[in-house]
């Protein structure tokens, strides 16, 4: 009795959530809201990824920094990006830049972790072979080291627009007036339109996997495929 | 000279020795001990060795004896723990690219192209000089039509020629080999060892090749170095008198075949 007497706002049903979409094409509010929720995460993604890479190479290269920072780097890591809520009003006041920050935080640590790894796969026969023929560090670094850690590299940076996806939500939370995760949040706020907030998941599920498949393209190409398949 | 085995045998002939020509590659009272915290492994021990120039040696060995180690030495990747390796008179301190390694076919670059691999150690070249290089070395390994397949896109022994293809072409005097035909079948093998023995004529390089396979050796070599287990230790050397090509069932073939398993201890009867 009493599931079917509240089915209609426990669980919105897929056709009010189709009319909840359309009702955000009309208003304009989807393309908004979808660019809005991109642009934050591909700033916070591109700067996460930006930094971490470098970093992880170096660090992945030079034994010593690696050691003295990887405790920080594991203490950091389990830390859930929401937990930094707070820290980021504190620094950067609530707005975008709030909401980036997480992203970014999102974005940085899987990847410097991935590069570090990535650069200890690199296999010695590659590494030795590229000194055989005279490199210097740099053509090194960027005849070698880049492109055999390449497959495990474009992998890492898959895996991480997933996670800075995931976190869009909690990072427009944090007072911004734009975004599929404010979308959630505030058709909730105001008047528990779960039409909305489905209509919301559903983007962010869809447009995640539009995401994910352009970088799973980036693993076709043939000078790094050779990465996933076992000879 | 000091790299002659104590035990002087009817077949060692010592030609090579009294010849006046400068050893390209002089290796002497070579050791070398792998240490770790809690242990330490010795794995050659004085080692003396001359190489003359546009010659072939096989260093032929038990597996793990430690005749990789050796080769890894000359090449310049690890230091010796005692005793020195000149080549041309210069102390090896690390690699060079007037000397190649090559490695089991798994050297190769699996990022770049045929053409990309050969062309790697040509940095220095005009792109014009470098195609007329490349194209060359695709012709002399026989992988024509192949220049823009990826490695994974080829068989293992295209794979091997590929990586020779990569050597040969920066134009080095000495080529290393690290049992290069092991992970290849074995009429792959036998094709493989002739094109690089077709190869060594044509460009004229010194060639130090590892092998455990005394078939191998004795197919390939001027002089066989046999190398005792580890610590690895010269056992002796055999000089290989016949010319190329080698007719495989000739009786002094078999003669410096079976005279190498009996060194090392095995009847060759299955």
């Amino acid at each position: 009795m009493a599931i079917t007497a509240f089915s209609g706002t426990l669980v919105p049903s897929p056709l009010q959530v189709l009319s909840g979409i359309g009702e955000l094409l009309r208003k304009g509010l989807l393309f908004r809201y979808l660019v809005a929720s991109l642009f934050r995460v591909t700033w916070g993604y591109l700067l996460g990824v930006g930094l971490a890479i470098p970093l992880g190479v170096g660090l992945g290269l030079w034994r010593r920094g690696e050691l003295a920072l990887n405790p920080l780097i594991q203490i950091l890591r389990p830390i859930s990006p929401l937990a930094w809520i707070p820290i980021a009003i504190l620094w950067f006041g609530v707005g975008d830049v709030s909401g980036i920050f997480l992203i970014f935080l999102a974005s940085f640590l899987p990847m410097l972790v991935t590069s570090m790894t990535a650069v200890h796969n690199v296999e010695a026969i590659y590494f030795n072979a590229g000194r055989n023929f005279g490199l210097n560090r740099w053509q090194l670094l960027r005849g070698i080291i880049l492109p055999a850690m390449m497959p495990e590299l474009i992998v890492g940076l898959r895996i991480t627009l997933g996670i800075a996806w995931l976190v869009v939500v909690a990072a427009e939370m944090i007072a911004v007036s734009s975004g599929l995760g404010f979308l959630i949040v505030e058709s909730r706020n105001a008047g528990n339109r779960y039409d909305l907030v489905v209509a919301g998941m559903a983007l962010i599920g869809v447009t995640g996997l539009a995401l994910d498949w352009t970088m799973r393209r980036l693993e076709k190409l043939r000078a790094v495929r050779w990465g996933y398949v076992s000879s | 000279m000091k790299s002659r085995d104590e035990k002087p045998s009817s077949f060692l002939l010592d030609e090579k020795q009294s010849k006046t020509s400068r050893a390209k590659v002089q290796i002497r009272d070579l050791a070398m001990t792998f240490r770790s915290d809690s242990s330490s492994v010795e794995v050659l021990r004085n080692i003396n060795l001359e190489v003359f120039p546009g010659e072939f040696v096989c260093i032929l060995g038990p597996s793990g004896c430690g005749k990789s180690t050796l080769l890894n030495l000359v090449g310049g990747f690890i230091q010796p723990t005692g005793g020195e390796i000149t080549i041309d008179g210069e102390r090896v301190t690390g690699p060079d690219r007037r000397r190649i390694f090559v490695f089991q076919e798994r050297g190769v670059f699996p990022w770049l192209t045929v053409e990309g691999n050969i062309a790697f150690g040509l940095f220095n070249l005009s792109s014009r000089e470098k195609e007329t290089t490349i194209r060359r070395y695709v012709q002399l390994v026989g992988l024509s039509g192949f220049e823009k397949a990826y490695p994974q896109e080829l068989s293992g022994g295209m794979k091997q020629r590929l990586e020779v293809a990569r050597a040969l072409a920066v134009n080095p005097d000495v080529l290393y080999l690290d049992e290069p035909f092991g992970a290849l079948d074995s009429i792959t093998r036998l094709l493989m060892r002739s094109e690089l023995l077709r190869i060594w004529e044509a460009e004229k390089k010194t060639i130090l090749f590892v092998t455990h396979d005394i078939e191998e050796s004795v197919q390939l070599a001027d002089r066989v170095v046999v190398m005792t287990a580890r610590p690895a230790q010269i056992r002796r050397i055999v000089e290989i008198d016949i010319p190329h090509p080698r007719d495989l069932s000739s009786p002094r073939y078999i003669e410096l075949r079976d005279s190498i398993f009996e060194e090392i201890g095995l009847a060759h009867k299955v």
